[in-house]
């Protein structure tokens, strides 16, 4: 019966008080996936408690709906608890060890990166750039690579795309080792298919079918819907750039393109909604009920926001004004945030999206297995 | 602290004539009828136990109107009932959903805010003296619903009925159950329903808070094991009946024991057949082992122990049904489920009764309206268990007292409106 705690952090045996208790009320299983798999469970343990963290949506239902929330001297706190278990999570996770201090102060964290990516690749070009060339006018087919070339522009990035697939990959084969057990499982397609959908459509934020209670007590759509702008306009402006590499890599076509292409328009449909799905998230957080937060706020959600707030205003303001002086200053910037966001990428909040997905698969076998 | 006891509930109970998607099958008046009348053992009104069976019809509809949601089937503990709709979120989460009607609507809340005492005057209310945070005042009334639950936070009250043994009882809900309004209206003269004397009391898990500790202190395993009290001895029939049935009974037979304290003991076959529970149990090699953790005489328990495995008559076990597996030739015996002490480790968990609510209420009429020396009072009504003695006089039926109060808040409501 009893599990050792040894080793259990201090979140971690949080996390594993306040199951108990759940385990035996029962009354939030409507609300999400966490409690129908806890109700498989007699007892947690570090792997457990790690799956079910990353399985919490953080829609705080069960916060409002819990009769042993704080004043009750139970003081059950299970969004607050599980949100801090997943930041030790993704810290946990994360490699090398060293950045892994970059998941407790964020949002400064990845100010800081950033600033230092936008000020070098600035003094880069105007090293080795004639500042004539970037203040002057370009138009029509490659105009971008007039002031930065394109195998400048291509390399890194697709270096420290690469870092972060693998740094991010690296993460979600050490979850779901600790998680499940066996990498066989992975090639679950059913599974597979399950957790895409449960994606799509933020199943779990539904709150069983109100919504979750956020930014406040009532119940509301707003968050999931502010997820889905920023999700698919993250997937548009994916597409975009995908698109934009095959035209140039193989039909030779250059940027810019005009601007009723699938490029352009995918890439500012993308980039509107991310920009209007972040801002909505940065006004509902700081309209938001803070007692189902962890204590100390990392700055997790704000980074991401921010980052991903500026790349998609300044690529909106480079395809705007793209035909004007401004062009090669916009350009250059836009790059340097770009390249922030990318390196700061696997050290911050987007890699819930990683241990989320981990966990829904892991769910999904968990269901198919009990026959549901 | 929103919702008094409700805030603990998980379903209500309602008549439906077929099952739909949240009720496996119909539920039709008589059976609800017959439910009452053998829990309550006829103690009740059948003119307003009737008209709550028949205006629980409608409830789910119109609550959910109101913004309230209930809980399709899932699989597990929270299965599909037949008799009873769920909440989703359990009954906070239906408190929250009044409230936020009642926000919408204009409701004025005064957290923290007690009242004293009314003010009657030949069958009418004026005023109430009510004390807050600012200290006393008195607040004109044109209408005046009576919500205040039951007096099981009272120990004063209870020792009245049970002694010094109500010291060691745990209050399962609200502290805030004093039954103030209770015994002021009874003061005035105000008529009485219910049984003064009873509380429906569980045995639960003796480490639960002194209150609140509501459902996560229930114990499931008392059927397949044996309950022994401070003398390392059995008190009665474990296996009498299937568990919900029985559950009921056992707080009062702890009430019983010397130090109103027992110990439930299981072996370790028996540890998956019921719910996981939220203190560990205590856990020990052998009875004499156990024993000396619980602070029970080792001998002693050996004792009975022994004494129960060899009474215990061979059988084809099965944890979900009465199974015929007893004892023989044992005082008392074990009806059910009987199966030999012998497979370490042993588990034990201690208990003691857990009181939910009492009995004893204000006489309504079916208009809600609280009866003062058998007339009706003009603009005072009741509703929720300082009522539910009315219909439900002794005894008790998962979901009820949420019916009962929802179908006479419900009026208790309308007919305030009407005095304003």
């Amino acid at each position: 019966m009893s599990e050792s705690k040894a080793g259990m952090s201090k979140t971690m045996q949080e996390a594993e008080r306040m199951m108990r208790i759940c385990n035996a009320c029962r009354y939030c299983s409507g609300f999400c996936a966490v409690f129908p798999a806890m109700e498989l469970r007699r007892s947690f343990t570090d792997k457990d408690l790690t799956y079910l963290a990353n399985l919490c949506h953080n829609c705080r239902g069960c916060y409002y709906a819990c009769q042993y929330a704080p004043p009750h001297e139970f003081q059950l706190n299970l969004p607050a608890t599980f949100e801090e278990l997943r930041r030790e999570t993704w810290q946990r996770f994360s490699w090398p060890e060293i950045f892994g201090g970059l998941f407790r102060r964020n949002a400064l964290a990845v100010l800081l990166i950033t600033s230092a990516c936008v000020a070098m690749v600035l003094a880069l070009t105007f090293l080795l750039q004639e500042t004539a060339v970037i203040f002057s006018e370009h138009q029509g087919e490659g105009a971008f690579y007039k002031v930065v070339p394109l195998t400048v522009m291509v390399v890194p990035a697709m270096l420290v795309s690469l870092y972060g697939a693998l740094v991010l990959g690296a993460g979600f084969v050490r979850f779901w080792q600790l998680a499940d057990g066996s990498m066989g499982s992975l090639l679950d397609l059913r599974a597979h298919g399950r957790a895409v959908l449960d994606v799509l459509q933020l199943r779990w934020l539904r709150g069983g079918g109100d919504g979750c209670n956020y930014p406040d007590e009532s119940f509301s759509h707003g968050r999931r819907r502010l997820h889905h702008l920023v999700f698919y306009g993250f997937m548009l402006c994916l597409a975009s750039t995908s698109l934009a590499a095959f035209q140039e890599h193989f039909m030779g076509l250059q940027a810019p393109y005009p601007y009723l292409s699938w490029t352009v328009v995918l890439g500012t449909v993308g980039g509107v909604m991310q920009v209007i799905g972040t801002s909505g998230f940065m006004l509902l957080r700081l309209r938001r009920d803070r007692r189902p937060d962890p204590e100390a706020d990392p700055g997790l959600e704000a980074g991401l926001n921010l980052m991903l707030f500026l790349t998609n205003t300044t690529g909106l303001a480079l395809m705007a004004l793209r035909e004007s002086s401004a062009m090669g200053l916009l350009l250059v910037i836009h790059l340097g945030f770009v390249l922030g966001l990318f390196l700061t990428l696997p050290y911050g909040k987007f890699v819930h999206a990683v241990y989320r997905y981990g966990a829904l698969v892991r769910n999904a076998r968990e269901q198919q297995a009990e026959g549901i | 602290m929103r919702g008094g006891n409700s805030r603990h509930t998980r379903n209500l109970r309602y008549l439906h004539r077929s099952g739909n998607e949240y009720v496996s099958g119909a539920y039709p008046e008589e059976e609800f009828w017959n439910d009452l009348l053998r829990v309550t053992r006829g103690r009740t009104n059948e003119h307003l136990a009737r008209m709550v069976i028949r205006r629980s019809a409608d409830l789910p509809a119109w609550m959910e109107s109101q913004g309230c949601r209930f809980q399709k089937p899932l699989r597990g503990t929270l299965g599909l009932s037949r008799t009873n709709i769920f909440f989703r979120g359990g009954g906070k989460a239906l408190m929250n959903a009044w409230y936020t009607r009642a926000l919408d609507l204009g409701v004025q809340v005064s957290y923290d805010t007690e009242v004293l005492d009314v003010e009657l005057d030949r069958g009418r209310c004026h005023a109430v003296r009510v004390r807050d945070g600012q200290g006393e005042r008195r607040l004109t009334t044109k209408a005046l619903v009576l919500a205040s639950g039951g007096f099981q936070a009272n120990i004063p009250w209870l020792k009245e009925y049970w002694g010094d043994a109500a010291e060691n009882f745990i209050i399962r809900g609200t502290p805030f159950n004093q039954g103030r309004m209770l015994r002021v209206m009874l003061d005035k003269g105000a008529g009485s329903a219910g049984d003064p004397r009873q509380c429906h009391a569980v045995a639960i898990d003796a480490r639960a808070p002194v209150f609140d500790g509501g459902i996560v202190s229930r114990l499931d395993c008392v059927p397949f094991g044996i309950v022994v009290n401070a003398e390392a001895r059995r008190f009665y029939d474990e296996g009498e009946d299937i568990w919900p049935k029985r559950y009921a009974i056992w707080g009062r037979l702890v009430a019983d024991q010397p130090g109103q304290t027992a110990w439930v003991i299981v072996d370790h076959k028996a540890i998956s057949l019921f719910m996981p529970s939220l203190f560990p149990p205590h856990e020990a090699g052998s009875p004499a082992e156990l024993a000396e953790i619980l602070g029970l005489d080792g001998a002693e328990l050996e004792k009975t122990v022994a004494a129960f495995n060899q009474a215990v008559q061979p059988g084809s076990f099965n944890g979900d049904a009465p199974d015929g597996c007893r004892t023989r030739d044992l005082t008392p015996p074990k009806s059910n489920w009987a199966r030999t002490l012998d497979t370490p480790p042993y588990y034990a968990w201690p208990l003691r009764p857990g009181i939910t609510f009492t009995y004893l209420g204000l006489k309504v009429d079916d208009r809600a309206r609280v009866l003062v020396g058998d007339e009706p009072a003009a603009n005072i009504y009741a509703a929720g268990e300082i009522m539910a003695g009315n219909i439900l006089g002794q005894g008790y039926m998962g979901g009820l007292g949420m019916t009962i109060g929802a179908v006479f808040g419900r009026i208790a409501g309308e007919e305030a409106a009407g005095c304003v």
